[in-house]
């Protein structure tokens, strides 16, 4: 039996949104717990979708492994389920191969930062034409709560029981370094921003990364003796962050310490499949 | 007027023409000796057909890059060596289940690890097989001479888009970077085959249909949106954890291969009508075989080639029938004794005798005609 329709009017949102035009019903319910983040991240992504105004049959959702990445299943798009880190691998194929496709990568921050931190990197650099969003909920949820490459210093994991020592990276400064065109970051705690945010990424031309954070209650949770998933929301979310815009005018110690969110970085440079086709086809060709 | 090209050509190549002939349109890569020379001749020569070259950061992105590249609906290539090859392992068994075609080459080199990266080797004919985890099919061609590296990375080709699977080419060294005069085909003169597509309507599309061994697959973007996982898989591609659409599913796509090994073996057979002593090898160490096999002949002992092209799935019924007619089986090859093992298990009767070397050199025809000898 299929689930039942899902449909919402929101008095921001002009047009009535129909989720099911986007999604796939009959693959529901999802895998997640009560409580996880990635099905907010999902529900902002398809509005942005929507909003701008894509093709269905031109877009390729991409994920790696871990529960983050079964997005893809859910949604009726070009989908592909790939292996754990190697999401941007294979969406850089489908992306140069057929550049007319909008590709969006959905990964874990496991999937993104660790076992493909190497493609992470090399993917900005090219400043190919994927949105990358990257759903950083501190641990390793798929496989029952280890640390994770953004794990903050003394927080408890399944495989960290005194405490993880090793110091967390910050998704967006390493997309910024390596050279990725659009970074940004939004939680799952404000909804309409990241909604908007992720329009913004999907609209840049070239490689751009939005690092979302959301919670896992079940594992990050619960071993870091958060009262509830709207516990962890509030303080993680929604305390533990800071708008880029509203930090400049914050006294140091309001900021200090606080993730920021919004667009950090936007800049114009070549694309890499746009480089590719004017420069090395063009050649080629008088050759 | 012939449009036949005659080409001095290496072994690397000649790959590069084959995949161009076949109409590769995609390759993504990284470097690494001895096989190089493809990536670098891809890199020219792709853009020129329209078609497009990525250098990736390692190979495990590489050949996810590729079977990306085939989901879009080209024909992709990569290619690599030794470690290389280890790297790929994991996406590979990915295009197994997922039923991606698309060619990788592996010039075999010295191994285990960095090994001797300049030297040949046939150590990886295991690894063709068994390298990623799990069951899975496993198509590998075995070419000897540089023009059949043409010939055969077409039919590489060809193979991977007919039966939905990735296929391995797999040569050492030597013949990679040998060089001799090749011909290169005419348009059409080689078969070319590309792969089933689906006429359906959208709604109505399985990308893993059960009514079909090989199901018809849709190019992404192409107004067919589907899904595709390594997850095991229903026929509509969504995970499933049906014990028996699982088990189905797993056994299909060795079917696939198992069902149609007399239209994927080929084998060379080389005096063997009337042989007593057959050896049995592939690449270069079977070109010293046949030289040897030519020597033997001149003083009267009756010895043969069996030369396979295709060594997965493993020609285990010419084998068998062979084993049946002659006294013994040489299977000289540079590892240790891998397909040997192979020529044992289907070997009815005759005796086996490998001939092993690691040590970075060709097996010498010398040393085959003394194994011969033992048996006249
Ligand atoms: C090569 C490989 N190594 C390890 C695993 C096991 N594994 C599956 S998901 C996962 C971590 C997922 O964490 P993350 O990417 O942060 O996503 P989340 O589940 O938290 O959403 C791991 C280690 C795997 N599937 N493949
Ligand atoms: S384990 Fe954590 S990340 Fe995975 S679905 Fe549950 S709450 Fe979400």
């Amino acid at each position: 039996m299929s689930a039942p329709a899902v449909t919402e009017k929101k008095e921001k949102i002009s047009v009535p949104f129909d989720y099911n035009k986007y999604l796939r019903p009959n693959k529901l319910p999802h895998i997640w717990c009560p409580g996880c983040g990635h099905g907010i991240v999902l529900k902002a992504m398809l509005r942005a979708i929507h909003n701008a105004g894509l093709d269905q049959d031109k877009v390729c959702v991409v994920s790696g492994i871990g529960c983050s990445s079964r997005t893809p299943g859910y949604v009726d798009f070009n989908t592909l389920h790939t292996l754990h880190g190697r999401a941007l691998s294979f969406a850089t194929g489908i992306k140069f191969a057929k550049p007319d496709m909008k590709v969006i990568v959905v990964t874990g921050d496991g999937d993104a930062l660790a076992i493909g931190g190497n493609h992470f990197i090399h993917t900005c650099r090219r400043n190919i034409d994927l949105t990358v969003l990257v759903f950083t909920n501190a641990t390793y949820g798929m496989t029952g709560g280890q640390y994770s490459p953004t794990t903050p210093i003394g927080s408890q994991a399944t495989t960290s029981r005194y405490g993880s020592i090793e110091p967390p990276f910050d998704a967006c400064e390493m997309a910024k370094a390596a050279g990725a065109t659009f970074v940004a970051r939004g939680t799952a705690y404000h909804t309409l921003e990241l909604e908007k945010t992720i329009l913004e990424a999907i609209n840049h031309k070239g490689t751009s990364v939005v690092d979302i954070i959301d919670a896992c209650p079940t594992y990050f949770g619960r071993m870091n003796k958060y009262k509830s998933a709207t516990h962890m929301m509030e303080v993680i979310e929604k305390d533990g962050t800071v708008n880029v815009k509203q930090a400049d005018k914050l006294p140091p110690e309001k900021v200090q310490g606080k993730a920021l969110r919004g667009v950090l970085h936007k800049v114009e440079r070549p694309e890499y499949c746009e480089q590719y086709e004017s420069l090395i086809m063009e050649k080629a060709k008088g050759k | 007027m012939s449009e036949k090209k005659k080409k001095l050509l290496q072994g690397n190549e000649a790959c590069v023409e084959g995949a161009i002939y076949a109409g590769c349109k995609f390759y993504a890569g990284y470097p690494i000796t001895p096989s190089t020379e493809i990536a670098e001749g891809m890199s020219v020569r792709l853009p020129k057909v329209g078609g497009k070259f990525i250098q990736m950061e390692d190979e495990i992105a590489g050949m996810a890059a590729t079977i990306g590249g085939s989901l879009a609906g080209f024909k992709s290539l990569t290619a690599t060596s030794g470690p290389g090859f280890s790297l790929k392992q994991e996406a590979l068994g990915y295009a197994c289940l997922a039923e991606i075609p698309c060619v990788i080459v592996n010039v075999m080199r010295g191994g285990p690890s960095t090994g001797y990266p300049t030297g040949p080797s046939q150590s990886d004919i295991m690894q063709a097989k068994w390298g990623t985890h799990g069951d899975h099919p496993a198509i590998s061609v075995t070419p000897a001479y540089v023009q059949e590296i043409l010939t055969e990375t077409v039919r590489a080709f060809n193979l991977s888009e007919k039966y939905r699977t990735p296929v391995v080419v797999l040569y050492d060294e030597i013949v990679g970077h040998m060089r001799e005069p090749i011909t290169i085909p005419a348009p059409g003169e080689l078969e070319v085959i590309d792969r089933a597509k689906p006429d359906c309507k959208p709604e109505e599309y399985f990308p893993y249909d059960d009514r079909y061994l090989i199901a018809p697959l849709a190019p992404f973007g192409s107004g067919y949106r589907f899904h595709v996982t390594g997850l095991n898989h229903k026929q509509d591609g969504f995970p499933t954890n049906d014990s028996k659409v699982i088990r189905e599913n797993n056994e299909r796509i060795m079917r696939k291969i198992e069902d149609n090994k007399e239209d994927i073996w080929k084998n060379e057979e080389i005096f063997l009508d009337d042989a007593e002593i057959a050896v049995f090898a592939i690449g270069s160490t079977a070109r010293s075989a046949r030289f040897a096999v030519e020597k033997m002949r001149a003083e009267g002992i009756k010895a043969g080639l069996l030369r396979p092209l295709t060594i997965w799935p493993f020609p285990d019924k010419a084998v068998r029938e062979l084993s049946k007619r002659v006294k013994a089986i040489i299977v000289p090859e540079m590892n240790l004794g891998q397909m040997v093992l192979e020529v044992e298990r289907c070997s009815k009767g005759a005796e086996v005798l490998g001939i092993h070397r690691v040590d970075g050199e060709p097996i010498n025809p010398g040393q085959i005609i003394e194994a011969i000898k033992k048996f006249k």
